[in-house]
């Protein structure tokens, strides 16, 4: 089973420091990671640095993993004007570094992403038609379709109507559990993070904070450190972990 | 049960419905490619000495069926023209094509990135004050000095463009300042070139294809043959470039590298054919918007359409060129910009969709 651990990984744009002194235990397949932390606190540039796109200090170890590219990667996402089907867009995800004849079994690749997304009606629309939120669901099918080993995803959930969001990530904890593979989310709602993400790494200002079982990290004393609100868990009736905020600090 | 079959149901429809993509492209290529085959036909056809079609088709086929006369008309004079034609459009419009997709802007194009302007430049030194920039035979010497100086102008826009901090849309802005400096100079070699020289000039930046040989053509076509299975060998990675970089770079694809490669190839396509043809702007520019029109941006199917829709406007433009007045054959650069132009405008404003 693939395993990722990060060892002091710091990261620089240029002379900027971006990332110092990221480390986590060994985090294994067939679990979601929330990755957590307030805006601009370096979660993208972690992603990134994961994903070998930028060069730094430390060491991202990967093992465990037979793929030459074991790590999808979803990025924030942005507009897209071109004229290109979500089959067509989802398909060009599977064949990058492949030969320009698709094989039947690239097919059926796409069309597994596009179905285990529950986003096969899309497939005949333009990626420049798309609602923001579905251009979400298009771009973790782009990353699902690589067949990766660990999937990171930038904030997947952000312009998600709330049954959408629900539903994406109780599926990322299905296939993770599924393809034993190694799921991590960068994700702003502290409350869906409790409830479907097993662990939680957390980073403030490009510095480690904390990294462990959710529950365990989730604390009001790390709310009101990296968030700077004033707030606490408690389970409801159900016995779901909730998260009431009272107050900005 | 039931829900295997109707999940099998919805994946058969799904497959379906990208094959009837795919079909439906490679009929379009298909009838592209019927199209061209009609119009070097015709534009084989038409010229001052009147042969019948049927006529020009045999000599095509059958050389040695015909006159001297016929076979020397169509195969030394019509044949460089006509199918210089196809290799010219074909090739601005894939420079083109490329240069829009790398640069993700619809306004990209040899013309606009100020690669045709640097060869009209270089073109009117050699024609208004006999310069020529590296010594040729002298019926190369206005050809080699507008490929040199297109090559200079897109390695200067390289050049500028690997400096930090410039990104796409300042590339796009350094050609169109390409576009005005060069447009100052060929005015200032017309303030003090002879007159003659200035009629020279002007004729040459109206793009004609009269100046076709078979040399030059054969130049033009290995270009073509070199350049199109580099493109073709990123053919996902230039469809995943239309996605944004960091999408792209997600993918796999490195985006910096992959620019300036495509950037080197499609100038030395631009530069290549404005050098024997003259300035032909508007090509590079609508071609790509009407292949991206009929096949969409997966570069399997945008490639080849874009080859074939620059060629085929390019010879259907030589058609026209020849019969708007007859007797005289009209520079092919202004057919182009006068029936284009009206011609994209349609195809931009009858589309609910945007195009870009």
């Amino acid at each position: 089973m693939v395993t990722l651990e990060l060892n002091e990984v710091g990261a620089r744009y240029g002379r900027r420091q971006i990332l110092t002194g990221i480390t986590t235990p060994p985090l294994q397949g067939g679990q979601v990671v929330a990755l957590l932390g307030p805006n601009a606190a370096g979660k993208s540039t972690l992603f990134r640095r994961i994903l070998g796109l930028l060069k730094g200090s430390g060491d991202v170890r990967i093992t465990g993993t037979s793929s030459s590219r074991p790590v999808a990667y979803m990025p924030q996402d942005t507009g897209v004007n071109a004229v290109l089907t979500v089959y067509e867009s989802v398909l060009l995800a599977r064949m990058q570094g492949r030969s320009l004849k698709v094989q039947q079994q690239d097919l059926e690749e796409v069309e597994r992403a596009l179905r285990e997304l529950d986003i096969m009606a899309l497939s005949e629309r333009d990626i420049s038609d798309l609602s923001g939120g579905q251009r979400q669901l298009v771009g973790a099918a782009q990353a699902l379709v690589q067949a990766p080993d660990i999937l990171l995803l930038d904030e997947p959930t952000s312009a998600l109507d709330l049954h959408r969001q629900i539903d994406l990530l109780s599926i990322l904890g299905r296939l993770a559990r599924e393809r034993r593979m190694l799921v991590i989310v960068a994700i702003h709602d502290i409350g869906h993070a409790l409830r479907f993400t097993d662990q939680a790494l957390v980073i403030a200002n490009g510095g480690f904070v904390a990294c462990g079982p959710t529950p365990l990290v989730v604390t009001s004393e790390m709310l009101r450190d990296v968030y700077q609100v004033i707030a606490r868990v408690e389970n409801c009736t159900q016995g779901q972990p909730q998260l009431i905020v009272e107050a900005a600090v | 049960m039931t829900e295997d079959i109707r999940t099998m149901t919805t994946e058969g429809r799904e497959r379906g419905f990208y094959r009837s993509l795919v079909a439906r492209r490679q009929l379009i290529l298909g009838g592209l490619l019927a199209a061209l085959l009609i119009s070097l036909c015709v534009d084989l056809a038409l010229g001052p000495a009147r042969y019948s079609l049927g006529e020009v088709i045999e000599a095509v086929l059958a050389p040695g069926n015909v006159s001297d006369q016929v076979r020397v008309v169509v195969w030394e004079i019509r044949m460089p023209v006509a199918l210089m034609a196809l290799v010219v459009g074909a090739s601005l419009s894939i420079a083109g094509a490329q240069m829009q997709t790398i640069l993700s802007n619809p306004l990209a194009s040899p013309f606009t990135l100020g690669i045709s302007a640097g060869a009209g430049f270089g073109a009117a030194l050699a024609l208004a004050f006999g310069v020529a920039l590296i010594p040729a035979a002298i019926d190369y010497v206005i050809p080699l000095n507008a490929f040199l100086m297109a090559m200079l102008t897109s390695f200067l826009i390289h050049a500028l463009s690997m400096r930090r901090g410039v990104t796409i849309e300042t590339i796009v802005l350094l050609g169109i300042a390409m576009v005005f400096i060069f447009n100052s100079l060929m005015a200032l070699i017309q303030f003090f070139a002879s007159q003659q020289a200035v009629a020279a000039v002007v004729f040459w930046t109206m793009g004609s294809l009269t100046k076709a040989t078979w040399p030059k053509l054969w130049m033009s076509l290995a270009v073509l043959c070199v350049v199109v299975p580099l493109l073709a060998r990123h053919g996902w990675a230039l469809t995943a470039m239309r996605l944004g970089d960091a999408k792209a770079e997600s993918l796999g694809v490195k985006p910096r590298g992959l620019r300036l490669e495509v950037l080197v190839l499609v100038s030395l396509l631009s530069a290549m054919a404005v050098a024997f043809v003259g300035t032909i702007g508007f090509i590079g520019l609508v071609g790509p918007h009407i292949a991206r029109m009929l096949v969409g941006e997966d570069q399997r199917f945008f490639l080849p359409g874009s080859a074939l829709c620059g060629a085929l406007i390019l010879s259907v433009g030589s058609v026209l060129s020849k019969i708007i007045l007859p007797g005289t054959v009209i520079p092919i650069g202004i057919i182009t910009s006068l029936v284009g132009i009206p011609f994209f405008l349609f195809l931009i404003l009858s589309r609910r969709k945007a195009s870009w």
